[in-house]
């Protein structure tokens, strides 16, 4: 039977979180259909068509489906479900809050966060911070998959699948969309990114932050992250922690400053290409997983980068 | 109204985990536990709700071995009012946790309940999502705000892009993120007086519960490791390092 995926998307733009979790769904195996859903998605179903690999996309428009809410995005799967014995999303913060809903209302108990594809039936996903990688099979008639993206690499385009719409499930009318408070930026996003550098509670303050750490991100091109450390201080948005429960990346170099190494962080980034660590502490933790280490006050050396590039 | 709030005994997020060298699993002989860090998050959140007023009652749910009570007594020490521990010595999955849950919601009738956004031991981040499905109820994930209003709740959520506010209906399923909250310590006098505590004992059987898994775990094995590369001593040195050897720039 074929596989669904959910695609991710802002109504206007197809994430490239999808194209990766397409990667994964392709070698479980099957006809992908990609589910868009939303209101006023035209431009991202034409975009999910272009992807190669991709079978068939299927349209939901409905007012109710314009924010992601878990309630009504949910129902619309469920309603989908019957015609699958896969259902796959991205583990972003969307496919992360709806796939146990319908997990549950399907009565299927969830793999989340895939790192491997064994076999149709069997991956290989991280617990422990990724400290220890398990390999599961799944017993289930079928199989609710979250993809951890970072381990896949995106499909490329040169498709041309077919575009159908299908109708939006009754609105449960449980909850409502309020507000959306969201970072624009000109930054590529630090799960796309080829080079993220980040900063840690060393940075000392938010001012400081920005003052150190965006110059050599705009000279880089580089995307921004942070730890935990920063972001709880405040000296960085919730959206740029990298780490266990943040965002997990693997951009081809990261760069690591005044970031002492805790395990909840190396989870997030350790599978980055080249890691650099800048720090003071000869003893950081960092240093035992980057491949380039300076010991230095990144307040000295961080503005020297920026003008050696 | 009351609220209800889940936690779970894993190892303490200070512990660096060893994998079993027979592939079987993760070594927890002899290894410090502690309540799960989401977990600290809810309790105090719904004990803030308690004292602004909002709640009448906070009652705590563990689903675990016999020795999840001391999680439970953890959390009534912090100043919750009565504990359930739903009593098994297997390995439950978050589907069954949540349907569990949903037994002891159905028997307590809360208005709101709290749900750690995932245990730093499997990592699933499924149970809370899981349970507002089985409840019928909406869900509001990742939270860093909690208002609660006449028969809704307003919950801020830490999404990929930043931030999103949605309103859901009461009864609702909420999941604590890491900035809702810094958790209280709980004094020795309450540590003491948390021992006096209610708390109930149950078992998935109460439930109607099955606790078998559905996802066979075939091996666990040790990451791929990283191993340290060399220190550079200038800034010059680390850029023609990056140009020329490790070809990123």
């Amino acid at each position: 039977m074929a596989i669904l995926l959910l695609a991710d998307h802002d109504n206007t733009h197809l994430s490239d979180q999808t194209a990766k979790a397409l990667t994964a769904a392709t070698k479980i195996g099957g006809d992908v259909h990609v589910l868009v859903a939303g209101s006023g998605v035209e431009a991202v179903a034409q975009q999910a068509a272009k992807l190669s690999g991709v079978a068939k996309v299927l349209v939901a428009e409905d007012a109710s489906l314009a924010h992601n809410l878990a309630e009504p995005l949910a129902a619309l799967i469920v309603s989908l479900a019957g015609n699958y014995d896969t259902i796959v999303a991205a583990a972003t913060s969307v496919g992360k809050n709806v796939m146990p809903r319908v997990a549950a209302l399907i009565d299927v108990a969830q793999v989340s966060e895939i790192i491997e594809v064994v076999s149709s039936d069997t991956f290989k996903r991280p617990i422990y911070a990724g400290n220890a990688i398990q390999t599961v099979q799944t017993t289930e008639p079928k199989r609710v998959i979250t993809v951890r993206t970072a381990s896949f690499a995106a499909a490329p385009e040169g498709g041309s699948a077919a575009i159908e719409t299908v109708a939006a499930a009754a609105d449960p009318g449980l909850s409502s969309h309020v507000s959306d408070a969201l970072s624009s930026s000109d930054r590529p996003e630090l799960t796309s990114a080829k080079i993220i550098i980040s900063g840690g509670r060393a940075l000392g303050s938010s001012e400081k932050f920005k003052e150190v750490i965006l110059p050599v991100a705009d000279k880089l091109g580089a995307a921004v992250g942070a730890s935990r450390a920063a972001v709880d201080a405040g000296y960085a948005p919730n959206d740029w922690q990298v780490g266990q429960t943040g965002k997990v990346v693997a951009p081809d170099l990261y760069i690591a400053c005044g970031i002492s190494g805790a395990i909840q962080h190396l989870a997030g980034m350790k599978d980055s290409k080249v890691i650099v660590a800048i720090n003071k502490d000869e003893e950081a933790p960092i240093f035992q997983v980057a491949d380039y280490g300076l010991v230095a006050d990144l307040f000295d050396v961080l503005p020297e980068l920026e003008k050696a590039l | 109204m009351k609220i209800l709030v889940t936690v779970k005994r894993v190892v303490d997020f200070n512990v660096k985990i060893r994998v079993k060298a027979d592939g079987t699993g993760v070594e927890l002989a002899n290894v410090k536990m502690s309540m799960n860090p989401f977990d600290e998050i809810s309790v105090e959140e719904a004990l803030r709700l308690k004292e602004a007023g909002k709640a009448s009652e906070v009652v705590v749910v563990s689903i675990g071995p016999a020795k999840a009570e001391e999680t439970l007594r953890t959390a009534l020490a912090m100043g919750a009012d009565r504990a359930i521990l739903v009593e098994t010595e297997d390995q439950v999955e978050p589907l069954a946790v949540a349907k569990i849950v949903k037994g002891v919601a159905e028997a307590e009738q809360p208005g709101l309940i709290i749900v750690g956004k995932q245990a730093i031991d499997d990592d699933s981040n499924q149970t809370g999502q899981m349970l507002s499905a089985l409840l019928g109820w909406p869900q509001g994930t990742f939270a860093s705000k909690v208002e609660i209003g006449d028969g809704k709740v307003n919950v801020t959520r830490e999404v990929d892009g930043g931030l999103q506010t949605v309103e859901l209906k009461l009864p609702a399923v909420v999941t604590t993120d890491l900035r809702l909250n810094e958790p209280r310590y709980a004094s020795l006098p309450n540590i003491m007086k948390a021992k006096k505590k209610p708390l109930d004992k149950k078992t998935p059987a109460d439930f109607g519960v099955d606790t078998a898994a559905r996802i066979k775990v075939l091996k666990t094995e040790e990451p791929s490791g990283r191993k340290a590369g060399i220190k550079v001593k200038s800034v010059a040195e680390l850029v023609e390092k990056l140009k020329t050897e490790a070809g990123v720039l």
